[in-house]
């Protein structure tokens, strides 16, 4: 099971309202490369997982990909919490309001709804652990792009944070891949 | 949020990211025993300060991880989001 811890991983320090940044980070709540994708994306390949030590490496980066969520909520939020409609109209974000107000939406920074599109899971380990990895450097991406989208130091603190998690990730990602493909190759000789 | 509450959990995140990274290196390389043991004392000092906040401001977990003062604790703000660091 889950349980919520009422903190988060990392603080999340804003230093002025900004409803056009808030436009583009939403990408990484509700986008192809951000942390809903990633967290679903592990927990659901967790399950065909042929060694323990895929399983336990998929469970945890999964989950912290779920704090990593509320990290990318907590920033969005701060960011419009303040907002007039007018604001929000003009940081491009008019559309949003009508249909959402000041709720967070499951969308892409162009306002594409998030689709299981997005994830993959074929079954086969090998294949599955590659989309991990490219999945991480795509995410490592999209935040240096952010971080060159904005000048406030609060949020660019924490994009630096999540970037670096990326890399992390992508390198217990391509241990876990060495892993498998050595289990499958013994699994073959005898 | 006072600054005695905001250091403290301050703390407790830094401890976190610590436990947090060694789980995640351990995932990969269970074998090895200096990141194991350095997970076990962080784990422990992590748990030792989350108590001392817990008792001091509310239950940072429910679901029967921490006991909550009277009244109910949890429902108290601010919420995660709401804090200003
Ligand atoms: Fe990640």
């Amino acid at each position: 099971m889950w349980i919520y811890e009422k903190k988060l991983e990392f603080p999340v320090r804003v230093t002025k309202p900004d409803v056009q940044m808030a436009k583009y980070l939403i990408t990484q709540y509700g986008g192809p490369d951000g942390e809903l994708s990633a967290s679903l994306r592990y927990l659901n390949q967790r399950y065909s997982m042929p060694t323990n030590k895929a399983k336990a490496i998929l469970t945890d980066i999964g989950t912290e990909e779920l704090a990593h969520m509320e990290i990318i909520a907590t920033m969005v939020y701060k960011l419009v919490k303040d907002a007039s409609p007018e604001e929000m109209k003009r940081a491009g974000l008019g559309g949003h309001y009508a249909q959402h107000d000041h709720a967070l939406f499951w969308v892409d920074a162009n306002g594409v709804p998030w689709s299981a599109k997005y994830i993959a899971a074929l079954g086969d380990p090998i294949a599955d652990l590659h989309e991990d990895m490219a999945a991480e450097e795509k995410a490592r991406a999209t935040y240096e792009h952010l971080i060159h989208l904005t000048d406030d130091p609060g949020v660019i603190e924490a994009l630096r944070f999540l970037r670096e998690r990326e890399v992390v990730h992508f390198q217990r990602f391509g241990e876990t891949l060495d892993h498998v493909h050595e289990y499958l190759n013994s699994k073959k000789y005898f | 949020m006072n600054r005695d509450q905001l250091m403290l959990l301050r703390r407790l995140q830094e401890l976190q990211f610590t436990a947090i990274e060694l789980n995640l290196y351990l995932d990969t390389h269970p074998d090895e025993k200096e990141p194991l043991m350095e997970y076990n004392r962080v784990s422990q000092q992590f748990n030792n300060l989350k108590r001392t906040y817990e008792d001091r401001y509310g239950p940072l977990m429910v679901f029967g991880h921490s006991p909550s003062q009277y009244p109910w604790q949890w429902i108290n703000g601010p919420w995660p989001w709401e804090i200003e660091y």
